[in-house]
């Protein structure tokens, strides 16, 4: 039998605010345990918490990215359970009025656009990190964690193979980059995505018995959680079973899920309106101000690449991955208007540089300037194109112009006929078998001479004079 | 208050003399008003009054000892909600309320007694034993706040701050004969005070003498931005004059004198409404529906809260930590079992209750809505009358351990002070007569949000006009 499947994603983006959501404290990643912490976010008793505007502002800017209803009057509410990583004993999110419903999200699935609904988006608190030391028998808590905005943005159950997930994932996370408000790094936990899965027979309206997913720390494995996910379900109704709706944790060890411990999962939250806080009014001016300051998002920049510049889908793509990225090109361009080029540059040599070192575009050492003088070099012929591989190459490390470089290094392209013939002349003398092979007719042969040519002249022979001047005197 | 001001300057009386005077009468109580005295911190603090007042400083507030109610924060010094879960919790932080004071240079003498996280009307369930109410030691000093307001009843202070989440400050003040005010939700930061019920939580000044209590409030009102509750705007410092009372309107509801009422507390509180009329007020008759419902809506809205609130205590990070325990739920148990007292546990349990799944809507949101007509009924009362007087209490202070085992009817005897939290708005205990046996009784007036003007304004020209607040209990001879 045939089947469809239902997947909804649930995703918390830690944001990049400089201080908690209800306290002043760093959100820095990585610091000494439980030195980002005050009486507030360990919930001291007494203390109470003051909502961070920032967090508004990047809840905002995610809603009008998502084409989202901004809510107008925002309660927070108290989520309540123990565990030891929470300190209050609640949790501060949203429960009834989330800031942003109603939304959507376009994704590319095989070359053609699917839309998939964005339920809600709402503002929360991030719990501390449990550290479980194994030869002590001991449980240790970090709270640097604990009280770090997150948005929780929950899909509609729109998603209907793994691939149509990954999709999504990769178009959310790179709008919140491009937002700047999450760094999106899904290892470090500032992405972090759980998913509802179920099947049902093909054609079937009504929905299966769905499982929620948890633990899937990269994209891989939210790819292959899912897959197994799926075939489990499958064959458990193909068997005749029926599937539990329980919450399932990613074993990345063994690549299985396994069922989390009912304990652990029967909470009743009791939710009710956060008393300490009161409800955050989001006027119409507030709306228009973050709409005003809201970047061209990735969609649309996309979009613009094609039909602006005539790049393929292909390039705007890889271009427009990053904001950074689409600003160098865009740099580039404005200097010099040759954007396939430019492009090509950019993908194969600034991207490889950039995958290979730590380094950001920012602080890359070869400036759009230095990439555009080095393509005029090519264009005046100045330089050949292997040659200017050399030249990029040295400019990522050293920062130098590559006017300054070809200079330096006498990387001049060697055009000059007659010293180009007194080469080959050369060639042909000391290599007779070859010459006469080729004379035979094996003129697959040419690319051992132009190779003895570039040899000959450290790569700075006009490689298309080169061809020429070989045939014309192989000829003969 | 504004009599030992008046000593230090008249009678160049020192502040350390006073200070040592009273830590003096701490060590000798017989009545348990305290958990914890700072002796450093109150010689400290009245050296430092006394160089100001030497100086000429005329800040009223220099010098005066005054005691805190145990729920609220006082850095270095241990606050302990008279809660075993919390016997060695030391803050590393003032309380809003706390810093205010110590920079108007009152002197800190100590923490009062309560009952634990504030859950109570009797002073009876702390951890360190029941206060004893100065009047008559075999009964109530009334409670959450029975410390606070029988150590001023007493003179082991001048004044004092206490809460109120429905009625902690004006029930002791009515049963130990004292002025007690519950500010308007949002003009105290409850920044330092261990929430019990964060929405109907206030701090407020306890002290003899309206007056006295004016200048405390003056002292500990206003914005706080670490308290998102309260309220950012001006605040005027309330006035010490006594109101004018030619042409308010007093209304009284005809609810707050039913079925319940004792006889001696109807008989003086009517005839300190006419007081008022004498000195010119118009009396009119108001309808409040809906305070019918008051008790039961906020014992289901308080508890939820409470529950809520109290879940911080767990063993995890602070406090008591239970350690008959092999892992992590048990740790919760053990904790929190041997943490809190019964009364306490029992609003933990309702409060979830009204919470869970299925049964939220039938409970803690039918209670809101409620709420919010309750709300609805002081507006339009308030439009008929200025001010809105009846008694604080349907009876005097009562046996110490009397209403032990009978938790709903000890509820059902906030029913006059619980309006005051469930609406936010201001109210006002102050003294207005005794019983037969010699116990006081107190009277409450009610105004409109932010008009602790109107009433202090009232209680001072009432106390200008009647003695009752200026008699002592002869506890010392007991």
């Amino acid at each position: 039998m045939e089947y469809d499947v239902i997947i909804g994603l649930e995703v918390h983006a830690q944001l990049l605010t400089e201080t908690k959501i209800f306290c002043s404290c760093s959100t820095i990643f990585g610091d000494k345990p439980n030195t980002n912490t005050c009486p507030v976010c360990i919930g001291m008793p007494g203390v109470l918490p003051v909502l961070n505007k920032k967090v508004v502002d990047f809840g905002i800017k995610l809603g009008l990215a998502t084409n989202c209803h901004i809510s107008k009057t925002n309660i927070f509410a108290r989520k309540n359970y123990f565990y030891p990583d929470l300190p209050k004993g609640y949790q501060i999110t949203q429960y009834e009025n989330p800031l942003c419903e109603h939304g959507f999200l376009d994704i590319n699935v095989d070359n053609t656009v699917k839309r998939i609904g964005i339920t809600r988006i709402h503002m929360e608190e991030d719990a501390g990190k449990l550290i479980h030391d194994l030869k002590s028998h001991r449980s240790l808590i970090d709270f640097n964690r604990a009280g770090v905005p997150l948005l929780e943005i929950v899909s509609e159950p729109d998603i209907r193979s793994t691939a149509e997930a990954y999709s999504y994932l990769m178009e959310l996370r790179q709008l919140l980059v491009y937002l700047e408000i999450c760094d999106g790094n899904m290892e470090q936990g500032s992405f972090r995505c759980d998913a509802n899965v179920s099947v049902r027979p093909k054609g079937s309206v009504s929905f299966g018995i769905r499982t929620e997913l948890k633990n899937m720390n990269s994209f891989r494995h939210v790819q292959r959680a899912l897959d197994y996910e799926i075939n489990r379900h499958i064959g458990i109704i193909e068997s005749g079973g029926n599937v539990l709706p329980e919450t399932m944790l990613w074993d990345a060890v063994s690549n299985t899920t396994q069922p989390m411990r009912t304990k652990e999962e029967s909470h009743d939250y009791r939710y009710f309106p956060e008393p300490d806080l009161i409800p955050v009014v989001v006027d119409d001016a507030w709306i228009e101000e973050i709409e005003k300051r809201l970047p061209e998002l990735p969609r649309d920049k996309r979009a613009r690449f094609v039909n602006v510049y005539g790049l393929p889908e292909y390039d705007a793509e890889v271009l427009t991955q990053s904001r950074s990225v689409a600003d160098y090109f865009e740099q580039c361009v404005s200097l010099l208007n040759s954007p396939k080029e430019i492009s090509n540059w950019i993908m194969t040599e600034v991207l490889r540089v950039l995958k290979e070192g730590s380094e950001d575009i920012k602080t890359l050492k070869v400036t759009p300037e230095m990439l555009v003088s080095m393509i005029r070099l090519i264009n005046d012929g100045t330089i050949s194109g292997k040659i200017a591989k050399d030249i990029f190459e040295e400019m990522a490390t050293t920062g130098r112009s590559p006017e300054l470089i070809v200079k330096e290094k006498g990387l001049v392209q060697i055009t000059d006929e007659d010293i180009l013939k007194d080469i080959v002349r050369e060639i042909i003398e000391n290599n007779p078998k070859e010459v006469d092979v080729y004379k035979k007719g094996k003129v697959q042969l040419l690319g051992f001479f132009v190779g003895q040519v570039m040899n000959a002249t450290k790569g700075k022979a006009n490689p298309r004079l080169t061809n020429k001047i070989i045939r014309e005197m192989l000829k003969q | 208050m504004l009599d030992i001001a008046r000593r230090f300057r008249v009678d160049n009386i020192s502040p350390l003399d006073i200070t040592e005077e009273i830590l003096q009468g701490i060590k000798q109580d017989p009545l348990n008003a305290y958990i914890t005295v700072d002796e450093t911190g109150a010689r400290n603090a009245a050296k430092e009054a006394e160089e100001e007042i030497r100086q000429g400083s005329d800040n009223l507030l220099l010098g005066v000892p005054v005691a805190i109610k145990d729920n609220i924060c006082t850095k270095g010094v241990s606050t302990t909600c008279a809660s075993n879960i919390l016997s060695n919790f030391v803050p590393t932080y003032d309380a809003h309320v706390v810093e205010k004071l110590k920079n108007s240079g009152v002197v800190i003498v100590g923490k009062t007694n309560m009952d634990e996280f504030a859950m109570g009307s009797t002073t009876t369930t702390s951890k360190i034993g029941p206060t004893k109410n100065p009047w008559d030691i075999t009964k109530t000093p009334g409670g959450s706040s029975g410390g606070s307001a029988a150590a001023v009843a007493a003179d082991l202070c001048a004044a004092s701050l206490g809460s109120d989440t429905g009625g902690s400050i004006r029930q002791p003040a009515s049963f130990c004969g004292i002025t007690g005010l519950k500010p308007t939700y949002g003009s105290v930061s409850r920044f330092g005070l261990v929430a019990f019920a964060s929405s109907l939580d206030q701090i407020g000044p306890m002290a003899r003498s309206a007056r006295d209590v004016a200048i405390l409030y003056n002292a500990v009102k206003g914005y706080d931005p670490k308290d998102s509750t309260s309220v950012a705007m001006k605040y005027q410092p309330t006035s010490l004059d006594g109101l004018d009372m030619r042409g308010i309107r007093v209304g009284v509801p005809g609810a707050f004198f039913g079925e319940g009422l004792s006889t001696d507390v109807e008989k003086a509180v009517k005839d300190g409404i006419s007081v008022f009329k004498e000195l010119g007020a118009e009396i009119v008759d108001i309808d409040l529906a809906y305070i019918r419902y008051g008790v039961a809506v906020y014992y289901i809205v308080a508890t939820a809260e409470a529950s809520s609130n109290l879940a911080r205590y767990d063993g995890v990070r602070y406090g008591l930590r239970g350690n008959n325990a092999d892992d992590l739920i048990d740790m919760y148990i053990d904790t929190r079992s041997s943490g809190f007292n019964i009364e306490v546990k029992r609003r933990i349990m309702l409060g979830t209750y009204g919470l869970s799944a299925g049964y939220y809507d039938q409970y803690y949101r039918k209670a809101s809505q409620v709420r919010t007509l309750i709300i609805q009924d002081f507006a339009k009362a308030f439009e008929v009358c200025d001010i809105i007087i009846g008694p604080t209490t349907p009876t005097p202070a009562f046996g110490l351990y009397e209403m032990i085992d009978d938790p709903l009817s000890l509820y059902l005897l906030d029913i006059y002070t619980i309006p005051a939290n469930l609406t936010g708005l201001p109210a006002l205990s102050i003294p207005c007569g005794f019983t037969k046996e010699g116990l006081p009784i107190g009277m409450q007036l009610m105004a409109p949000a932010f008009r602790e003007d109107i009433l202090l304004g009232a209680g001072i020209s009432f106390q200008d006009h009647t003695r009752f607040h200026e008699k002592r209990p002869q506890w010392n001879m007991m």
